[in-house]
């Protein structure tokens, strides 16, 4: 990279969205602007920066997470799938689909991260995790309004969709 | 009036066509615009809240290797337009406010221009500040007029002389908080300067309006129209904060001039939102409401006091509502400012309807209370049959009608009236309504072209999508208006290459570029019949002619709320919200339930969380990120609703449609102070209605 301090840089491996990417990196970058600014994956959305809106909400090694708290460097050998490579081109994961049955956005910029959100909660209520909504900590947790809207709830949507977000995350629950 | 389409596409449920795009996340919003080797910008911004600078020293910013510009007042190019006090950053070394622009770095990298920002060094003669708005101020003024062009103050009849005949009064101060736009996608750009042939500036930017954004970059650097190109198909939100534009477009573009030939990005971080990209200004509303033991008003006043910046004047036009929407004998309305040393206040969903519906509908319900009536009731008792303001009929007005199949769809009829006695659980429970309104606008100037391109109807315009549907809606609009199959309409907007288009703002977009679409449509249709040919063309544009001045247009709406307040922690949950609006005919069914949803759900964060905490030491917000400026999130809301009832206007335009984007934050504070009252009886009068206003009054 042209510019940079070369002591700054780290060699990693990354997988985005099925795609293999041997880069050096300045070790203050974080996953969300090495995808946006450098890899042009700009799927995952900066609301914040600060890990506080939920936009850049991604699958990493499977579970959800925020990558501009993610420090490129310390995450060498990673697998990140955005919603952009939750299904092929030409096709939608039941989430998506699921959004736009229920008009579950607006202006679209949360978006990308409230499904992946989604999809996480989906597979946590699978395996049993509770919530703070869960009554029950014996029990199978069920995606009840309650146990959802807590869930998502680390996703800000400015637009307001939240109404339509709920019942959309729980007929993707459904379809599974 | 105006023979209305027939509508067959409009009217229809369909799905948003960028749908698809927004779901997968590869729809491009205007930093992610996919440009060569792009190089990246930091704003530089004041640490003093008012004074002077004296010195920057920007030596050790340039010395870091990858840094390419960084441009301050002492380097930056002279503006050919400094008449805009906010847009024209770098002209000189007054500072006005703390967090204004005072300079901008270029870098190789993001990480670099953060870094290098960090390194340049400002020194200031620091003058003191003045920051606090108090309706005790000896330097308030009024101002000329109160935005967009409305008079200042009025009089009708006697207020003082109604006030004092009248058997019931009330008379309370209201206040509003400050309160920032926050649209998700931050205030950004990506900008090429081409210096060949003169010169030519692209600027993808997120704009709620690719033209007007265009006019203002070409005014402030003396550029032709024709050298600029605003290049803008999605937004990620704006809610008024990028109706115009603010200083972060003129830090790009100078960026940009800066380093011809290469493509420049700036984002705005979500804390230099709170200084550079415009806020609603706080509020405090003194109001006067008199009656008869009947409930007829006598006497209403509102005397709005509020802020603007030292440097421009933004002036809220909170008291207007108050104009038109209740009978009274005699009105009274005034807005009167402070100018101080605080970021430039701006447009935000519904100015003057948002706030000025708070303190208006909070003392209906008061002045329903005191006289032991139905605050429904009391609203239908004074409904007007003309606009009290103008005395001009109204184009359609059916409040009354959204009163009562609101509250038919609550379930309002039996309610008992006693605050404070309802007690489920540990929680005191209450519901309270309010009524809304917004103007019916229609902007000045719109264009639309019409073309038949391979066997499809390609319409351009260079319009704007918020979210609001204009990718989905205008289409249906040009299908029934060239009586064509929707799945045969292609429509094109955000882009000046488009013909023009006014600012998606004042809930009149739909409007405006709808009626420019059906005429260019009649134009078409007019010039080339049912069976065109490839490559025919026509244009159309907005008729003034056929703008009707002879009727007060306004859409309407009420909303009921369901509130319970902790008893003993006074925690305030709302679990229902619902609406009923009459806002003409509903374009897409689907798209404008979530902007009225939107719009409440908004309305429900205004009352309950939005408060733009003002640090007077320093001159700033203090919670300025979106950790510490609560807005209402997932678990906040429960069931909400929105319903409309079938208006048929003839005269607004030749859809028959009002617009919907900003109703539906009008008045929901309001029905939830209400709510929260009849839950607890504690009456919260200043927003945001926090448990610490509650606790203290809990039964």
């Amino acid at each position: 990279m042209p510019g940079t301090d070369r002591a700054m840089d780290a060699d990693i491996r990354l997988r985005v969205d099925g795609e293999l990417h041997e880069l050096t990196v300045d070790t203050r970058t974080t996953l969300l602007d090495l995808l946006r600014e450098r890899l042009g994956n700009t799927s995952p959305k900066k609301g914040c920066d600060h890990g506080q809106c939920g936009a850049c909400t991604v699958l990493l090694d499977g579970e959800r997470a925020l990558l501009c708290l993610a420090l490129a460097v310390s995450h060498d050998g990673a697998e990140i799938t955005t919603a952009d490579g939750l299904a092929p081109e030409g096709e939608l994961h039941p989430v998506q689909q699921a959004f736009l049955d229920h008009d579950a956005f607006q202006c679209g910029y949360c978006t990308p991260g409230q499904v992946c959100s989604a999809v996480g909660v989906l597979s946590e209520v699978d395996r049993g995790w509770p919530s703070h909504a869960t009554r029950d900590l014996t029990a199978a947790p069920e995606l009840s309004t309650d146990e959802v809207s807590e869930r998502m709830s680390g996703n800000l949507c400015r637009c307001a969709a939240y109404a339509h977000i709920t019942p959309a995350v729980q007929q993707a629950g459904g379809a599974r | 009036m105006t023979e209305l389409l027939e509508p067959r596409a409009m009217g229809r449920d369909l799905v948003r066509r960028d749908g698809v795009r927004k779901v997968r996340g590869t729809a491009t919003y205007a930093f992610e615009t996919p440009v060569e080797s792009p190089a990246f910008c930091h704003p530089l911004q004041a640490t003093v809240a008012r004074g002077r600078i004296t010195a920057v020293d920007t030596t050790a910013a340039e010395a870091l290797d990858g840094v390419l510009a960084v441009v301050t007042h002492e380097n930056a190019e002279r503006l050919a337009s400094t008449d805009d006090a906010e847009l024209a950053v770098l002209q000189s070394p007054e500072v006005a406010f703390r967090g204004q622009p005072i300079g901008v770095v270029v870098a190789e990298t993001s990480e670099l221009a953060r870094q290098a920002a960090d390194l340049v060094r400002v020194t200031y003669d620091e003058q003191p500040h003045d920051s606090v708005l108090s309706a005790d101020r000896g330097d308030l003024y009024a101002p000329e007029k109160v935005n967009p062009g409305y008079d200042t103050d009025t009089v009708q009849g006697d207020v003082d002389a109604e006030l004092a005949a009248s058997a019931v009064r009330v008379e309370q101060t209201y206040a509003t908080a400050m309160v920032h736009n926050n649209p998700l996608e931050p205030h950004a750009s990506t900008a090429l300067w081409d210096a060949a042939d003169g010169g030519k500036l692209t600027l993808w930017d997120s704009t709620q309006g690719v033209h007007p954004d265009r006019k203002a970059v070409c005014s402030l650097f003396g550029l032709d129209l024709e050298r600029v190109q605003v290049v803008c198909p999605y937004v990620g939100g704006g809610f008024g904060s990028k109706g115009t534009p603010h200083a972060n477009v003129v830090l790009v573009a100078m960026a940009a001039r800066a380093l011809p030939g290469r493509a420049v990005k700036l984002a705005l971080t979500r804390q230099q939102m709170f200084t550079m990209a415009g806020y609603r200004t706080p509020t405090i509303q003194r109001m006067q409401l008199g009656a008869d033991r009947d409930g007829r008003i006598r006497a209403l006043a509102l005397d709005v006091v509020e802020q603007t910046s030292r440097i421009k004047e933004f002036a809220e036009q909170t008291g207007v509502p108050a104009r038109m929407m209740y009978t009274a004998a005699a009105r009274r309305t005034t807005h009167r400012l402070a100018a101080l040393d605080v970021p430039v206040p701006s447009w935000f969903r519904a100015p003057g309807e948002c706030p000025g519906m708070f303190g208006p509908e909070v003392a209906m319900d008061e002045l329903a209370h005191a006289l032991g009536m139905d605050p429904v009731e009391l609203r239908i008792r004074n409904e007007p049959d003309r606009d009290p303001e103008t005395g001009q009929p109204w184009s359609s007005r059916h409040l009354v009608e959204c009163l009562r199949e609101g509250a038919e769809r609550f379930g309002w009829a039996g309610r008992d009236p006693r605050p404070g006695v309802r007690r489920e659980d540990g929680w005191l429970v209450g519901t309270g309504m309010a009524s809304s309104v917004y103007p019916t606008m229609r902007q000045a100037q719109s264009t639309a072209t019409v073309r038949f391109e391979d066997g499809r109807y390609v319409v351009e315009i260079g319009a704007a999508d918020l979210g609001t549907g204009a990718w989905t809606v205008l289409p249906q609009i040009a299908a029934d208006a060239l009586d064509a199959d929707v799945d045969d309409v292609e429509v094109r907007i955000g882009d000046t290459r488009y013909p023009i288009a006014s600012v998606a703002g004042g809930s009149s977009g739909t409007n405006t570029w709808g009626s420019a679409i059906v005429e260019a449509a009649r134009q078409f249709r007019g010039k080339f019949g049912r069976r065109p040919e490839d490559g025919d063309e026509a244009q159309g544009s907005v008729d003034q002619a056929a703008t009707d001045d002879e009727h007060a247009t306004y859409a309407f709406g009420a909303q009921f709320v369901e509130a319970r307040v902790h008893a003993d922690t006074g925690e305030v949950r709302v679990p229902r919200l619902l609406g009923v609006f009459a806002c003409g005919r509903i374009v897409n069914p689907r798209t404008a339930r979530s902007q009225f949803i939107g719009g409440m759900t908004m309305g429900l964060s205004m009352a309950l969380h939005e408060n733009s905490a003002w640090d007077a030491r320093i001159g700033q917000v203090a919670n300025h990120d979106l950790a510490e400026y609560h807005v209402t999130v997932n678990a906040d809301v429960g069931d909400v609703q929105a319903h409309w009832i079938d208006e048929h206007d003839p005269y607004v335009n030749a859809m028959g449609i009002k617009g919907i984007g900003e109703i539906g934050i009008v008045g929901t504070a309001a029905a939830v102070v209400n709510a929260v009252f009849h839950a607890t009886g504690v009456r919260v009068r200043h927003l945001p209605v926090t448990l610490d206003k509650i606790l203290p009054g809990l039964p």
